[in-house]
Protein backbone atom coordinates (compact mmCIF):
# COMPACT_ATOMS: atom_id res chain seq x y z
CA UNK A 1 0.00 0.00 0.00
CA UNK A 2 0.82 3.58 -0.44
CA UNK A 3 2.14 5.77 2.29
CA UNK A 4 0.18 8.80 3.02
CA UNK A 5 1.71 11.95 4.60
CA UNK A 6 -0.05 13.96 7.39
CA UNK A 7 -0.85 16.62 4.95
CA UNK A 8 -3.18 14.19 3.29
CA UNK A 9 -4.89 12.71 5.94
CA UNK A 10 -8.53 13.54 5.59
CA UNK A 11 -12.01 11.89 7.13
CA UNK A 12 -12.37 8.62 5.27
CA UNK A 13 -8.62 7.72 4.72
CA UNK A 14 -7.56 4.32 5.89
CA UNK A 15 -4.25 4.14 7.16
CA UNK A 16 -2.26 1.44 9.95
CA UNK A 17 -1.55 2.57 13.05
CA UNK A 18 0.15 0.39 15.46
CA UNK A 19 -0.75 -2.46 13.38
CA UNK A 20 -4.51 -2.12 13.30
CA UNK A 21 -6.27 -0.62 10.31
CA UNK A 22 -7.28 2.56 11.22
CA UNK A 23 -9.96 5.07 9.86
CA UNK A 24 -9.36 9.14 10.14
CA UNK A 25 -12.01 10.93 11.43
CA UNK A 26 -10.24 14.90 11.39
CA UNK A 27 -7.20 16.11 11.36
CA UNK A 28 -6.47 19.62 12.83
CA UNK A 29 -2.60 21.36 11.88
CA UNK A 30 -1.14 23.30 14.62
CA UNK A 31 2.45 25.20 14.61
CA UNK A 32 2.91 27.24 17.73
CA UNK A 33 4.20 30.49 15.99
CA UNK A 34 7.57 29.40 14.30
CA UNK A 35 8.96 25.81 14.64
CA UNK A 36 7.71 22.75 14.36
CA UNK A 37 4.20 21.89 13.28
CA UNK A 38 2.01 19.24 14.41
CA UNK A 39 -1.27 17.60 13.40
CA UNK A 40 -3.73 16.33 15.83
CA UNK A 41 -5.14 13.40 14.54
CA UNK A 42 -8.65 11.76 15.42
CA UNK A 43 -8.50 8.43 13.81
CA UNK A 44 -11.18 5.12 14.92
CA UNK A 45 -9.53 1.69 15.44
CA UNK A 46 -11.53 -0.22 12.79
CA UNK A 47 -10.74 -3.70 14.46
CA UNK A 48 -11.55 -2.17 18.40
CA UNK A 49 -14.05 0.63 17.30
CA UNK A 50 -12.07 2.63 19.46
CA UNK A 51 -11.28 6.53 18.77
CA UNK A 52 -7.85 7.19 18.99
CA UNK A 53 -6.54 10.68 19.49
CA UNK A 54 -2.50 10.86 18.29
CA UNK A 55 -0.09 13.85 17.46
CA UNK A 56 2.11 13.75 14.78
CA UNK A 57 5.01 15.72 13.32
CA UNK A 58 3.56 17.05 10.32
CA UNK A 59 5.21 15.54 6.81
CA UNK A 60 5.05 12.15 8.94
CA UNK A 61 3.08 9.11 7.45
CA UNK A 62 1.20 6.59 7.60
CA UNK A 63 1.20 3.22 5.57
CA UNK A 64 -2.18 3.13 3.90
CA UNK A 65 -5.03 -0.01 4.79
CA UNK A 66 -6.29 -2.46 2.55
CA UNK A 67 -9.57 -1.72 3.69
CA UNK A 68 -12.58 -1.52 1.28
CA UNK A 69 -16.58 -1.81 2.33
CA UNK A 70 -18.49 -3.86 0.17
CA UNK A 71 -22.34 -4.67 0.16
CA UNK A 72 -22.97 -8.63 0.85
CA UNK A 73 -25.49 -10.49 1.26
CA UNK A 74 -25.76 -12.46 4.40
CA UNK A 75 -26.35 -16.58 3.40
CA UNK A 76 -26.13 -18.76 6.26
CA UNK A 77 -23.60 -19.67 9.21
CA UNK A 78 -21.96 -22.94 9.99
CA UNK A 79 -21.43 -22.18 13.97
CA UNK A 80 -17.92 -21.12 13.20
CA UNK A 81 -18.40 -18.51 10.16
CA UNK A 82 -21.24 -16.13 8.91
CA UNK A 83 -21.10 -16.52 5.57
CA UNK A 84 -21.92 -13.46 2.91
CA UNK A 85 -22.01 -12.66 -0.78
CA UNK A 86 -21.29 -9.69 -2.61
CA UNK A 87 -23.66 -8.21 -4.40
CA UNK A 88 -22.13 -7.02 -7.37
CA UNK A 89 -22.10 -10.36 -9.40
CA UNK A 90 -19.48 -11.56 -8.70
CA UNK A 91 -20.64 -14.10 -6.19
CA UNK A 92 -17.53 -14.55 -4.11
CA UNK A 93 -18.43 -15.70 -0.93
CA UNK A 94 -16.50 -14.24 2.70
CA UNK A 95 -16.17 -16.12 6.05
CA UNK A 96 -16.59 -13.64 9.13
CA UNK A 97 -15.68 -14.59 12.14
CA UNK A 98 -17.48 -14.25 15.38
CA UNK A 99 -15.46 -10.86 16.20
CA UNK A 100 -15.94 -9.29 12.71
CA UNK A 101 -19.99 -9.86 13.09
CA UNK A 102 -19.73 -8.68 16.96
CA UNK A 103 -22.69 -6.94 17.43
CA UNK A 104 -24.35 -7.53 14.28
CA UNK A 105 -25.11 -10.91 15.29
CA UNK A 106 -28.73 -9.78 16.65
CA UNK A 107 -29.33 -8.33 13.18
CA UNK A 108 -28.64 -11.10 10.58
CA UNK A 109 -31.15 -12.31 8.40
CA UNK A 110 -30.77 -14.15 5.58
CA UNK A 111 -31.02 -12.58 1.76
CA UNK A 112 -30.68 -9.21 3.43
CA UNK A 113 -27.55 -6.87 2.33
CA UNK A 114 -25.28 -5.67 5.05
CA UNK A 115 -22.10 -3.76 4.60
CA UNK A 116 -18.96 -5.90 4.69
CA UNK A 117 -15.32 -4.17 5.82
CA UNK A 118 -12.63 -6.32 4.01
CA UNK A 119 -9.02 -5.90 5.50
CA UNK A 120 -6.49 -7.67 3.41
CA UNK A 121 -9.46 -9.49 1.80
CA UNK A 122 -11.04 -10.98 5.06
CA UNK A 123 -14.12 -9.60 6.88
CA UNK A 124 -13.08 -6.80 9.65
CA UNK A 125 -16.70 -5.68 10.54
CA UNK A 126 -20.09 -5.95 9.71
CA UNK A 127 -22.41 -3.10 9.60
CA UNK A 128 -25.83 -3.93 9.26
CA UNK A 129 -28.83 -1.29 7.36
CA UNK A 130 -30.24 1.44 9.62
CA UNK A 131 -33.41 -0.88 9.69
CA UNK A 132 -34.04 -4.57 9.44
CA UNK A 133 -37.28 -6.07 9.44
CA UNK A 134 -37.62 -9.11 11.61
CA UNK A 135 -40.47 -11.48 12.97
CA UNK A 136 -41.36 -11.64 16.62
CA UNK A 137 -41.35 -15.18 17.63
CA UNK A 138 -41.80 -15.05 21.43
CA UNK A 139 -43.70 -12.29 23.56
CA UNK A 140 -46.68 -12.20 25.61
CA UNK A 141 -50.03 -12.12 23.88
CA UNK A 142 -51.11 -8.64 22.44
CA UNK A 143 -53.67 -6.48 23.75
CA UNK A 144 -56.68 -5.78 22.27
CA UNK A 145 -57.94 -2.38 21.52
CA UNK A 146 -54.38 -1.39 23.17
CA UNK A 147 -52.89 0.56 19.65
CA UNK A 148 -50.09 3.28 19.69
CA UNK A 149 -50.65 4.39 23.16
CA UNK A 150 -49.67 2.81 26.51
CA UNK A 151 -46.76 0.61 27.64
CA UNK A 152 -44.19 -1.50 26.06
CA UNK A 153 -43.08 -5.64 26.64
CA UNK A 154 -40.51 -7.47 25.43
CA UNK A 155 -40.31 -9.37 22.21
CA UNK A 156 -38.18 -11.68 21.30
CA UNK A 157 -37.18 -11.79 17.16
CA UNK A 158 -35.86 -14.32 15.16
CA UNK A 159 -32.51 -13.21 15.22
CA UNK A 160 -32.25 -13.48 18.77
CA UNK A 161 -32.72 -9.87 19.42
CA UNK A 162 -34.90 -8.78 22.24
CA UNK A 163 -36.44 -5.18 21.96
CA UNK A 164 -38.92 -3.24 23.36
CA UNK A 165 -42.37 -3.33 21.60
CA UNK A 166 -45.71 -1.50 22.11
CA UNK A 167 -48.54 -3.79 23.94
CA UNK A 168 -50.21 -5.10 21.13
CA UNK A 169 -47.58 -6.76 19.02
CA UNK A 170 -48.19 -10.34 18.71
CA UNK A 171 -45.94 -13.47 18.11
CA UNK A 172 -45.45 -14.12 13.75
CA UNK A 173 -45.90 -10.42 12.85
CA UNK A 174 -42.86 -8.54 11.30
CA UNK A 175 -41.93 -5.29 12.51
CA UNK A 176 -39.64 -2.86 11.45
CA UNK A 177 -36.25 -2.31 13.50
CA UNK A 178 -33.87 0.90 14.08
CA UNK A 179 -30.49 -1.71 14.23
CA UNK A 180 -28.77 1.66 15.63
CA UNK A 181 -30.80 2.01 18.89
CA UNK A 182 -31.95 -1.26 19.28
CA UNK A 183 -35.23 0.51 18.34
CA UNK A 184 -38.92 -0.95 17.31
CA UNK A 185 -40.13 1.69 14.47
CA UNK A 186 -43.18 -0.47 13.26
CA UNK A 187 -44.89 -3.03 12.32
CA UNK A 188 -43.53 -3.66 8.74
CA UNK A 189 -46.34 -3.30 5.63
CA UNK A 190 -47.43 -5.55 3.14
CA UNK B 1 -17.48 25.73 -5.22
CA UNK B 2 -17.48 29.20 -7.42
CA UNK B 3 -18.75 30.97 -4.66
CA UNK B 4 -16.92 32.96 -1.69
CA UNK B 5 -16.07 31.23 1.50
CA UNK B 6 -17.22 33.86 3.46
CA UNK B 7 -20.16 36.60 3.54
CA UNK B 8 -20.66 40.08 2.10
CA UNK B 9 -20.55 40.91 5.66
CA UNK B 10 -17.20 39.37 5.89
CA UNK B 11 -15.51 41.49 2.63
CA UNK B 12 -16.86 44.90 3.97
CA UNK B 13 -15.23 43.84 7.32
CA UNK B 14 -11.85 42.92 5.97
CA UNK B 15 -11.60 46.44 3.93
CA UNK B 16 -13.30 48.42 6.98
CA UNK B 17 -10.28 46.41 8.96
CA UNK B 18 -7.15 47.45 6.59
CA UNK B 19 -8.60 51.26 6.35
CA UNK B 20 -8.29 50.96 10.64
CA UNK B 21 -4.80 49.24 9.88
CA UNK B 22 -3.57 51.97 7.07
CA UNK B 23 -5.31 55.33 9.66
CA UNK B 24 -3.73 53.43 13.01
CA UNK B 25 0.15 53.72 10.89
CA UNK B 26 -0.85 56.86 9.21
CA UNK B 27 -1.26 58.95 12.70
CA UNK B 28 1.84 57.95 13.80
CA UNK B 29 3.73 59.20 10.99
CA UNK B 30 4.72 55.16 10.04
CA UNK B 31 4.88 55.10 5.97
CA UNK B 32 3.52 52.23 4.06
CA UNK B 33 5.94 50.38 1.82
CA UNK B 34 5.51 47.59 -0.99
CA UNK B 35 8.32 45.34 -1.45
CA UNK B 36 8.63 42.26 -3.93
CA UNK B 37 7.00 39.22 -3.63
CA UNK B 38 8.88 37.10 -5.21
CA UNK B 39 12.59 36.77 -4.25
CA UNK B 40 15.70 34.92 -5.58
CA UNK B 41 16.12 33.91 -1.78
CA UNK B 42 13.79 32.46 0.47
CA UNK B 43 13.42 31.47 4.21
CA UNK B 44 16.14 29.40 5.42
CA UNK B 45 13.98 28.47 8.80
CA UNK B 46 13.36 24.31 8.41
CA UNK B 47 9.95 25.05 9.67
CA UNK B 48 8.99 27.44 7.10
CA UNK B 49 8.29 25.85 3.34
CA UNK B 50 8.79 28.14 0.47
CA UNK B 51 6.89 27.72 -2.42
CA UNK B 52 9.07 28.20 -5.59
CA UNK B 53 7.59 29.47 -8.58
CA UNK B 54 9.03 28.61 -12.07
CA UNK B 55 9.10 30.51 -15.15
CA UNK B 56 8.71 29.47 -18.68
CA UNK B 57 11.85 31.51 -19.42
CA UNK B 58 15.43 31.43 -18.61
CA UNK B 59 14.82 33.26 -15.07
CA UNK B 60 14.99 30.58 -13.18
CA UNK B 61 12.96 29.36 -10.04
CA UNK B 62 12.28 32.41 -7.38
CA UNK B 63 10.57 32.12 -4.18
CA UNK B 64 7.22 33.47 -2.66
CA UNK B 65 7.89 35.22 0.33
CA UNK B 66 6.98 33.71 3.10
CA UNK B 67 7.02 37.01 4.87
CA UNK B 68 8.27 40.78 3.56
CA UNK B 69 10.47 40.87 6.56
CA UNK B 70 13.95 40.69 4.68
CA UNK B 71 13.15 43.23 1.69
CA UNK B 72 11.53 45.42 4.34
CA UNK B 73 14.99 45.07 6.38
CA UNK B 74 16.80 46.37 3.62
CA UNK B 75 14.64 49.76 3.80
CA UNK B 76 15.71 50.44 6.63
CA UNK B 77 19.35 49.69 6.30
CA UNK B 78 18.86 52.20 3.54
CA UNK B 79 17.30 54.85 5.53
CA UNK B 80 13.71 54.20 5.52
CA UNK B 81 12.79 54.86 9.18
CA UNK B 82 9.57 53.50 10.76
CA UNK B 83 7.86 51.76 7.58
CA UNK B 84 5.01 48.95 7.26
CA UNK B 85 3.39 46.54 4.95
CA UNK B 86 0.22 44.76 4.23
CA UNK B 87 0.59 42.01 2.24
CA UNK B 88 0.54 38.37 1.29
CA UNK B 89 2.98 35.51 2.23
CA UNK B 90 2.94 31.95 1.43
CA UNK B 91 3.49 28.82 3.24
CA UNK B 92 3.66 25.57 1.83
CA UNK B 93 1.70 22.59 3.00
CA UNK B 94 0.25 24.80 6.16
CA UNK B 95 -3.06 24.08 5.93
CA UNK B 96 -6.15 23.72 8.56
CA UNK B 97 -8.33 25.81 10.81
CA UNK B 98 -6.25 28.79 11.46
CA UNK B 99 -3.28 28.26 8.37
CA UNK B 100 -4.25 28.77 4.60
CA UNK B 101 -0.93 28.37 2.10
CA UNK B 102 -1.22 32.16 1.18
CA UNK B 103 -2.67 34.63 3.60
CA UNK B 104 -2.69 38.53 4.18
CA UNK B 105 0.51 39.72 6.82
CA UNK B 106 1.18 43.40 8.18
CA UNK B 107 4.52 43.53 8.92
CA UNK B 108 6.21 46.76 10.71
CA UNK B 109 9.23 48.20 11.63
CA UNK B 110 10.35 50.87 14.43
CA UNK B 111 13.59 51.74 14.75
CA UNK B 112 15.24 53.03 18.15
CA UNK B 113 12.13 51.22 20.01
CA UNK B 114 12.32 48.63 22.32
CA UNK B 115 10.49 45.38 22.01
CA UNK B 116 8.34 46.50 25.15
CA UNK B 117 7.32 49.86 23.48
CA UNK B 118 6.92 47.95 20.63
CA UNK B 119 4.26 45.20 22.07
CA UNK B 120 2.58 48.61 23.83
CA UNK B 121 2.08 49.63 19.86
CA UNK B 122 0.83 46.24 19.20
CA UNK B 123 -1.81 46.23 21.93
CA UNK B 124 -2.80 49.77 20.96
CA UNK B 125 -3.37 48.11 17.12
CA UNK B 126 -5.02 45.40 18.65
CA UNK B 127 -7.37 47.53 20.63
CA UNK B 128 -8.14 49.43 17.88
CA UNK B 129 -9.16 46.91 15.85
CA UNK B 130 -11.01 44.30 18.01
CA UNK B 131 -11.79 46.81 20.82
CA UNK B 132 -10.26 44.29 23.28
CA UNK B 133 -8.42 45.07 26.60
CA UNK B 134 -4.52 46.06 27.11
CA UNK B 135 -2.14 43.08 26.51
CA UNK B 136 -0.86 41.05 29.59
CA UNK B 137 2.81 39.75 29.14
CA UNK B 138 3.83 36.34 30.54
CA UNK B 139 7.56 34.83 30.21
CA UNK B 140 8.02 31.40 28.50
CA UNK B 141 10.06 30.18 31.39
CA UNK B 142 6.79 30.83 33.50
CA UNK B 143 3.99 29.13 31.66
CA UNK B 144 6.24 25.61 31.53
CA UNK B 145 6.76 26.01 35.30
CA UNK B 146 2.95 27.22 35.91
CA UNK B 147 1.63 24.26 33.50
CA UNK B 148 4.24 21.92 34.12
CA UNK B 149 6.26 22.68 36.71
CA UNK B 150 9.69 22.40 35.03
CA UNK B 151 12.34 24.95 34.08
CA UNK B 152 12.27 25.13 30.21
CA UNK B 153 15.69 26.29 30.15
CA UNK B 154 17.71 23.95 32.47
CA UNK B 155 15.84 20.60 32.18
CA UNK B 156 17.36 17.66 30.31
CA UNK B 157 16.43 16.63 26.87
CA UNK B 158 15.40 13.42 28.64
CA UNK B 159 12.96 15.08 30.92
CA UNK B 160 11.25 17.08 28.24
CA UNK B 161 10.93 13.90 26.04
CA UNK B 162 9.15 11.93 29.05
CA UNK B 163 6.80 14.50 29.73
CA UNK B 164 5.72 14.40 26.04
CA UNK B 165 5.48 11.06 26.52
CA UNK B 166 3.07 11.09 29.61
CA UNK B 167 0.99 14.24 28.46
CA UNK B 168 1.16 14.32 24.36
CA UNK B 169 -0.30 11.27 22.30
CA UNK B 170 2.46 11.56 20.62
CA UNK B 171 3.40 9.25 18.00
CA UNK B 172 6.54 9.13 16.17
CA UNK B 173 9.87 8.70 16.95
CA UNK B 174 11.94 11.01 19.77
CA UNK B 175 11.61 14.60 19.16
CA UNK B 176 14.51 16.94 19.90
CA UNK B 177 14.53 19.59 22.15
CA UNK B 178 13.09 22.14 20.55
CA UNK B 179 10.55 20.13 19.20
CA UNK B 180 9.54 18.85 22.68
CA UNK B 181 8.92 22.58 23.87
CA UNK B 182 7.43 23.16 20.45
CA UNK B 183 4.67 20.25 21.10
CA UNK B 184 4.10 21.00 24.46
CA UNK B 185 3.50 24.37 24.36
CA UNK B 186 1.02 24.06 21.31
CA UNK B 187 -1.05 21.14 23.05
CA UNK B 188 -0.81 22.40 26.39
CA UNK B 189 -0.13 26.31 27.00
CA UNK B 190 -1.06 28.11 23.71
CA UNK B 191 -4.92 26.73 23.92
CA UNK B 192 -4.92 28.56 27.59
CA UNK B 193 -3.57 32.16 26.48
CA UNK B 194 -5.08 35.50 26.02
CA UNK B 195 -8.57 33.78 26.99
CA UNK B 196 -9.94 36.92 28.97
CA UNK B 197 -7.04 39.79 27.71
CA UNK B 198 -4.25 39.72 24.98
CA UNK B 199 -1.38 38.23 26.09
CA UNK B 200 2.13 38.31 25.07
CA UNK B 201 4.53 35.39 25.63
CA UNK B 202 8.00 36.50 25.42
CA UNK B 203 11.88 35.62 26.21
CA UNK B 204 11.69 32.19 23.79
CA UNK B 205 14.56 29.86 24.36
CA UNK B 206 17.79 30.90 22.87
CA UNK B 207 17.49 28.30 20.62
CA UNK B 208 14.37 29.44 18.80
CA UNK B 209 15.81 33.11 18.39
CA UNK B 210 15.48 33.10 14.48
CA UNK B 211 15.82 36.23 13.28
CA UNK B 212 15.59 38.03 17.26
CA UNK B 213 18.88 39.28 19.28
CA UNK B 214 19.53 37.43 22.28
CA UNK B 215 19.70 38.85 25.88
CA UNK B 216 19.95 37.59 29.51
CA UNK B 217 17.22 37.79 31.72
CA UNK B 218 17.16 38.90 35.20
CA UNK B 219 17.64 35.16 36.36
CA UNK B 220 20.59 35.20 34.17
CA UNK B 221 18.89 32.38 31.03
CA UNK B 222 19.92 33.73 27.46
CA UNK B 223 16.92 34.17 26.39
CA UNK B 224 15.55 35.73 22.49
CA UNK B 225 14.37 39.21 22.73
CA UNK B 226 10.90 38.01 21.04
CA UNK B 227 7.40 38.21 21.94
CA UNK B 228 3.97 36.13 20.32
CA UNK B 229 0.97 37.52 20.58
CA UNK B 230 -2.13 35.24 21.59
CA UNK B 231 -5.31 35.92 21.31
CA UNK B 232 -8.19 33.71 22.50
CA UNK B 233 -5.73 30.65 22.54
CA UNK B 234 -4.56 32.16 18.66
CA UNK B 235 -1.37 33.28 17.45
CA UNK B 236 -1.68 36.45 16.09
CA UNK B 237 1.61 38.40 16.10
CA UNK B 238 5.80 37.62 16.47
CA UNK B 239 7.79 40.18 17.29
CA UNK B 240 11.60 40.96 17.56
CA UNK B 241 13.94 42.87 18.93
CA UNK B 242 15.66 42.48 15.75
CA UNK B 243 19.14 40.65 14.95
CA UNK B 244 21.42 43.77 13.23
CA UNK B 245 24.90 41.68 13.58
CA UNK B 246 25.66 40.67 9.70
CA UNK B 247 28.15 37.74 10.91
CA UNK B 248 25.52 36.55 13.43
CA UNK B 249 23.02 36.49 11.11
CA UNK B 250 24.93 34.93 8.20
CA UNK B 251 25.68 32.25 11.04
CA UNK B 252 22.34 30.93 11.50
CA UNK B 253 20.97 30.62 7.79
CA UNK B 254 23.65 28.20 7.56
CA UNK B 255 23.23 26.42 10.40
CA UNK B 256 19.37 26.15 9.37
CA UNK B 257 20.64 24.92 6.16
CA UNK B 258 23.08 22.56 8.04
CA UNK B 259 19.70 21.57 9.99
CA UNK B 260 17.51 20.74 6.78
CA UNK B 261 20.17 18.69 5.23
CA UNK B 262 19.81 16.85 8.05
CA UNK B 263 15.86 17.17 8.03
CA UNK B 264 15.97 15.94 4.45
CA UNK B 265 15.00 18.94 3.07
CA UNK B 266 16.30 21.05 0.09
CA UNK B 267 18.52 23.90 0.38
CA UNK B 268 17.63 27.24 0.51
CA UNK B 269 19.76 30.29 -0.79
CA UNK B 270 20.41 32.90 1.57
CA UNK B 271 19.31 36.27 0.73
CA UNK B 272 23.26 37.93 0.37
CA UNK B 273 21.18 41.10 -0.21
CA UNK B 274 20.01 41.09 3.11
CA UNK B 275 23.44 39.92 5.11
CA UNK B 276 24.85 42.73 2.91
CA UNK B 277 22.57 45.49 4.52
CA UNK B 278 22.91 44.20 7.66
CA UNK B 279 26.62 44.71 6.81
CA UNK B 280 26.22 48.26 5.92
CA UNK B 281 24.66 48.99 8.86
CA UNK B 282 20.58 48.50 10.03
CA UNK B 283 19.41 51.14 12.44
CA UNK B 284 18.79 49.15 15.95
CA UNK B 285 15.04 48.47 15.34
CA UNK B 286 12.21 46.18 16.90
CA UNK B 287 9.58 44.27 14.21
CA UNK B 288 6.73 42.34 13.99
CA UNK B 289 4.36 40.70 11.82
CA UNK B 290 1.17 40.03 12.13
CA UNK B 291 -1.87 37.84 10.73
CA UNK B 292 -4.67 39.62 9.46
CA UNK B 293 -6.32 36.90 8.75
CA UNK B 294 -6.72 35.60 12.44
CA UNK B 295 -7.34 39.35 13.78
CA UNK B 296 -10.54 39.81 11.58
CA UNK B 297 -11.17 35.43 13.01
CA UNK B 298 -11.16 37.34 16.37
CA UNK B 299 -12.77 40.70 15.30
CA UNK B 300 -15.56 38.52 14.31
CA UNK B 301 -15.66 35.80 16.27
CA UNK B 302 -15.03 32.58 14.32
CA UNK B 303 -12.33 29.77 14.90
CA UNK B 304 -12.26 28.98 10.94
CA UNK B 305 -9.61 31.64 9.09
CA UNK B 306 -12.08 29.83 5.87
CA UNK B 307 -14.26 32.07 7.27
CA UNK B 308 -12.88 35.13 6.47
CA UNK B 309 -11.36 34.32 2.99
CA UNK B 310 -12.86 35.33 -0.34
CA UNK B 311 -11.58 32.38 -1.33
CA UNK B 312 -9.91 29.68 0.57
CA UNK B 313 -6.99 27.87 -0.73
CA UNK B 314 -9.72 24.92 -1.75
CA UNK B 315 -11.77 27.36 -3.51
CA UNK B 316 -8.34 29.58 -4.90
Amino acid sequence: MANFSTNEFKGGLKVMLDGDPCSILENEYVKPGKGQAFNRVKLRNLRTGRVWERTFKSGESLEGADVMDHDMEYLYTDGEFWHFMMTDGSFEQHGADEKAVADSLKWLKEQEVYVVTLYNGAPLSIAPPNFVELEVVETDPGVKGDTAQGGTKPATLSTGAIVNVPLFVNIGEVLRIDTRKGEYVSRAKG
Amino acid sequence: MWQPNCSQSTLKARAGCYSQIRAFFDSRGIIEVETPILSHAGATDPHLASMTVHSTSCMGAQYLQTSPEFAMKRLLASGSGAIYQLCKTFRADELGQRHNPEFTMLEWYRPSYDLAALMQEISELVSHVCDLPKAKIVTYKHVFQKHFSINPFSSTDEVLWALVQRSCSFSGEKLDRDACLDLLLAEHIEPKLGLEAPCFLTDYPASQASLAKLKKNEEGDWVAARAELYIQGIEIANAYDELTDAIEQRKRFELDNVQRLRMGLPHVNIDEHLIQALSHGMPNCVGVALGVDRLLMIKLGTDDIQDVLSFSHERA
